[in-house]
């Protein structure tokens, strides 16, 4: 049975409580959030109808929602997932050799998975961290001026020991 | 120059209370809890302050359209959700200064009658909203936030709301929508959100930097800050300088400065790296047009041209751009602008939420034709095209977005036309860089030098 964990129900308590009585929707982007985190990183339908049953709306308010935001994930991920920026900024400092390189490096392209479940390679758009890049998101983190060997780095980190990633 | 909102960065410990309170953090909260709310606002009319979100429109201005109806709850809403390519300095401001942000709104929320009061972010801004609620919890722990403020009888809360990805939640009546727990399909306006806002309810969204900026303004009075700059670019404002330069970061600068002096000066971005040229600069974000290097250090009028809002859009967009949101990307001699403008058009394809059909549409053919230029299937007739497109979305669209995604491929037609036709005119190298157009006329070196 889909159920959040003491702790995270008690988050989710708190966030309703920001707002006014009734409007218990609003909580409805941090849940989600809150639902990624430990439901192995994706919504599956069942974890959104359970958010939809916890906030007292309908399970297509949930969907609508979830559909729009680009950071819910809506088929399952890899453990860790390198979110990299490709927009202009980032493409200036050479962000295009990273995508490549990492892609390279683990026999995937963007939008695939490892066959060992372990590494997703995602690009995003603008990541507000322009004046850093090339860069990328790694769970709650920003790894940033990467160059190949920093990304052979991250790489060896991912397999060896266990990254914090929230 | 003096600093207002950096001043203090470099001090360890000033993103906690401890150290900031003792450098004379949360002065203007006693200063403002003494005067009355509409004196606050009267200051800030008086700085001359524009939003530093990328419209520009003077905060104080903004701040007395709120409607005052009986019973209902007022709300200021702080928009963190900076995603404009090229801008990354509200971030700065909320990972090293927290407590300027959440004295500003404080502040703030005094002025326009808040008592709760949320701070929207971009949801991969993640581990931001643990360092502003440590700091939302020091302040309210030592007396500044909750019920009764410094014996004043005015409560305040501050919330941090974490958003989930999506560019068009910094536009204002989309953030509301988002904050609502929906999708961020912009609202039509009127009714504006100073009359119905969040729950429909009165309610006020200002930048990160306007608000942070509102803490000086108290501290030194309105007509001292105003006399900061130069004519309707009052006070100082905050610089992401990113791209092809040696020292990329974000910068305080008064608006009296030259963008060459911002390019070339080691205090600022420190020039460009390996010996080239500067060839073009977005300096407002990505939104803003793009200028080659001969029209943004002079203008066309062959005058200086300044790090402030009537200078930089001097000329219009025939031959100027716009101080923005404050995002400086500077191209280096090697960059190709068809392959930029195809990522920017890329970014806004993305980033369409599709209420619109001319953006929903445009963006996507744009992105296409771009594509087909940047990667040699491209023909003649679709610069014309693209043109045709893009004059078709601006003005025509419920929000900003639609001018956002069409000015940056207006401006790389208008001032680098001979590019596209090159990338046509030679598919086979079409993604070859450092081509040797020579638009990248640097003002600086002479003429006889160039490619």
């Amino acid at each position: 049975m889909i159920q959040f964990s003491e702790e995270n129900l008690k988050k989710v308590n708190e966030l309703i409580s920001h707002y006014p009585e009734g409007k218990q929707k609003s909580a409805l982007l941090p849940v989600l959030h809150i639902a990624q985190q430990q439901f192995d990183n994706w919504l599956d339908v069942p974890v959104m109808d359970y958010v939809a049953s916890l906030l007292n709306i309908l399970p297509i308010e949930v969907y609508e929602v979830a559909t729009f935001y680009s950071m819910y994930n809506l088929k399952p991920v890899g453990k860790y997932m390198f979110e990299v920026c490709r927009t202009g900024p980032c493409m200036l400092r050479g962000s295009d050799d990273i995508i490549a390189y990492i892609g390279e490096k683990l026999g995937i392209k963007p939008g695939e998975t490892t066959s060992d479940g372990m590494f997703t390679l995602k690009t995003v758009e603008c990541l507000g961290a322009c004046g850093y890049a090339p860069m990328m998101q790694m769970g709650k983190y920003y790894r940033e001026h990467l160059t190949k060997e920093k990304v052979d780095e991250i790489i060896e980190e991912c397999r060896t020991q266990s990254v914090n990633l929230n | 120059m003096k600093k207002l909102l950096l001043e203090k960065d470099h001090i360890e410990g000033i993103r906690f209370y401890e150290t900031y309170r003792r450098e004379g953090g949360y002065k203007s909260v006693e200063k403002a809890l003494k005067m009355s709310p509409a004196e606050v606002v009267d200051e800030v009319k008086k700085s001359g302050l524009r939003g530093r979100g990328g419209a520009g429109f003077p905060t104080g201005l903004k701040w007395s359209f709120i409607a005052k109806p009986e019973g209902v709850p007022r709300h200021l809403i702080c928009n963190a959700d900076e995603s404009e390519p090229g801008t990354f300095k509200d971030r700065y401001l909320m990972e090293f200064i927290p407590h300027l942000l959440v004295e500003g709104l404080i502040i703030s929320s005094y002025a326009l009658g808040s008592n709760v009061t949320y701070i929207y972010i971009r949801g991969e801004y993640a581990w931001i909203v643990d360092i502003l609620e440590q700091a939302i919890a020091e302040a309210k722990n030592n007396g500044w936030l909750g019920k009764n403020i410094l014996g004043s009888g005015f409560d305040c809360e501050i919330y941090v709301h974490r958003g989930s990805g999506a560019y068009i939640c910094g536009e204002e009546t989309a953030l509301i929508e988002s904050l609502e727990g929906k999708r961020g399909n912009p609202r039509i306006k009127p009714p504006f959100p100073a009359v119905k806002g969040l729950w429909q309810r009165p309610t006020v969204v200002n930048n990160v930097e306007s608000i942070a900026a509102v803490v000086p303004i108290i501290n030194m009075g309105g007509d001292e800050y105003a006399k900061i700059g130069v004519g309707k670019s009052t006070g100082t404002k905050l610089i992401s300088a990113c791209g092809n330069i040696n020292k990329p970061g974000v910068y305080e600068i008064d608006m009296t400065i030259s963008v060459e002096e911002f390019i070339y000066s080691d205090e600022y971005c420190g020039g460009i790296p390996n010996g080239k040229r500067l060839k073009a600069c977005i300096p407002g974000g990505s939104s803003v047009p793009i200028l080659p290097a001969n029209l943004l250090l002079k203008t066309a009028k062959g005058e200086t041209r300044y790090m402030n809002y009537e200078s930089l859009s001097d000329g219009g967009f025939a031959t100027g751009s716009m101080m923005g949101s404050g995002g400086f990307i500077v191209f280096d001699e090697d960059q190709c602008i068809v392959r930029h403008t195809y990522t920017l058009s890329r970014f806004y394809w993305h980033e369409s939420c599709g209420q619109c059909s001319p953006c929903r549409e445009g963006t996507g053919w744009m992105e296409k034709i771009l594509k087909n230029i940047e990667y040699g299937k491209g023909k003649m007739k679709d610069i014309d095209l693209l043109w045709h497109v893009q004059s078709n979305i601006e003005g025509n669209t419920i929000c900003p977005l639609g001018d956002a995604a069409a000015w940056p491929v207006a401006a790389a037609i208008r001032h680098f036309r001979d590019e596209f036709e090159w990338h046509v005119l030679n598919p086979e190298e079409s993604q070859r860089r450092n081509f040797g157009l020579a638009h990248y006329a640097d003002p600086l070196i002479p003429i006889g030098e160039l490619v």
